[in-house]
């Protein structure tokens, strides 16, 4: 099909239709969302994605990322040393900030171990993590991996990886979510949420 | 093109924001990948887990397209999976040997033996040895299969005690003493007619020594590929299982 737009344009296009949550349809229509809004959207969006590329760096300490290092996480004299939630993705760490379930430290692996795709413990954030634990002050490490064949394969393996520090490791329970019904749930979430029932 | 089959996940990546291409190891049509549409949703996700057997029906307008699957929950195993780090380190393993396998070659027999490891991988006393006949399998069907039956040198079949590193074959006892540091031991487990016995812990290592040096043999070093570091760490699993 020949281009109705110049280069600049379908460029524009081209790389807003690479963004998760978007086709090349909704990403002309995004494209052309921003043309018109130029001075109120397009240019700010500019600026701050530049501005993002420019001062966005990886927290050599926990993995978050952050425009300064170490990042807003590991400055903030607020939270409790003493337990470190080790999460997968950075994704991961806004969920969990987002649901303010924890006031802890964060560690993000940057992925889960798996055989089948050649990730293995050196392609993770986890020589950091034992250094981290083995230094002091942490007594609970919570991992907040997702209940997946991998994620849970790499909490085994942390696991092995701190049992000799001492300290506590835990993980998040496994069971029925909110709104859901047990009829859907398969046979192991149940017999999981059966071990882990607590008492009313 | 359309067939329907059954089939234990292998592995799963995702396509694109809703979608998951989905690896099988299917009865009659091999290992085979297809595409899985809402396959990342809530209700999928569980379903599409390593070690969970689904019905499937597999459709391209092509046969050498990669298709797309429509998928049902036969048997959830992985929650339970989810529990012993023996069975997930086993299901890494169990993957990685089948994608030694070309894709759409069936094998039938693999098949059957899969889904009976994948049913016993919690059990560490039974996963370990289950495996490394897994592992045995998958060298005969890829044309390297060793002869255990009988000596290669005398032709004897009882006191079977090491298997040649070169050849593969069994050697007595009497026969291969003389040279026992150059050959590999056999565990007595793997000896036929003696597979209902449960091996001990150094039995289980000598077998995944033997495996894994005729694995690396014939399928990893003329691949250039190095053998997947979960194996190491499944024995290691089985072994402190086996202390305990």
């Amino acid at each position: 099909m020949p281009s109705i737009t110049g280069p600049e344009i379908e460029r524009l296009i081209q790389l807003l239709a690479r963004l998760p949550g978007l086709g090349p349809r909704s990403a002309r229509r995004a494209a052309l969302h921003l043309i018109k809004k130029r001075e109120q959207l397009l240019a700010p969006l500019a600026d701050a994605i530049r501005v993002a590329n420019e001062k966005v760096v990886v927290c050599s300490t926990c993995g978050n990322v952050d425009t300064s290092d170490p990042c807003v996480m590991c400055r903030d004299p607020r939270r409790d040393d003493k337990v470190l939630v080790v999460v997968e993705d950075v994704s991961d760490l806004w969920a969990l900030e987002r649901a303010q379930v924890s006031n802890g430290r964060y560690h993000v692996l940057g992925g889960t171990l798996s055989a089948l795709d050649g990730v293995g413990p050196k392609d993770l954030n986890l020589d950091k993590l034992l250094a981290r634990v083995t230094e002091g002050g942490v007594e609970e490490v919570i991992l907040a991996l997702n209940a997946t064949v991998d994620g849970q394969t790499t909490a085994h393996y942390v696991t092995d990886m701190l049992s000799h520090t001492g300290v506590k490791v835990t993980r998040l329970a496994h069971g029925v979510p909110v709104g859901g019904e047990l009829d859907y749930l398969d046979e192991g979430t149940l017999a999981a949420a059966f071990r882990q029932r607590t008492t009313l | 093109m359309e067939w329907r089959d059954e089939g234990i996940v292998i592995g799963v990546k995702r396509h694109g924001e809703g979608a998951a291409l989905l690896e099988l190891m299917t009865r009659e049509h091999g290992r085979h990948l297809g595409l899985v549409r809402g396959g990342r949703s809530a209700r999928m996700q569980p379903v599409l887990q390593a070690g969970n057997s689904v019905a499937v029906a597999w459709r391209a307008r092509l046969d050498e397209h990669l298709g797309s699957f429509q998928v049902e929950p036969t048997a959830q195993r992985a929650a339970r999976l989810m529990g012993s780090p023996a069975a997930l380190y086993g299901l890494g393993v169990l993957g990685a040997l089948v994608r030694l396998l070309p894709e759409r070659d069936p094998h039938p027999g693999l098949y059957e033996g899969l889904e009976v490891i994948v049913n016993a991988l919690d059990d560490p006393a039974l996963a370990g040895p289950l495996v490394v006949r897994f592992e045995l399998a998958i060298l005969q069907e890829l044309g390297f299969g060793l002869d255990l039956a009988q000596c290669a040198a005398t032709g004897v079949r009882d006191n079977l005690a090491y298997v040649s590193p070169k050849t593969g074959r069994a050697v007595s006892a009497e026969a291969g003493g003389p040279w026992r540091d150059k050959l590999l031991p056999l565990p007595a487990f793997l000896h036929e007619g003696q597979g209902r016995q449960l091996p001990g812990p150094d039995q289980l290592a000598a077998a995944f020594r033997l495996t894994g040096h005729f694995l690396n043999r014939h399928v990893y070093e003329p691949r250039g590929v190095p053998a997947p570091e979960v194996r190491a760490a499944f024995l290691a699993a089985l072994l402190a299982a086996a202390q305990r």
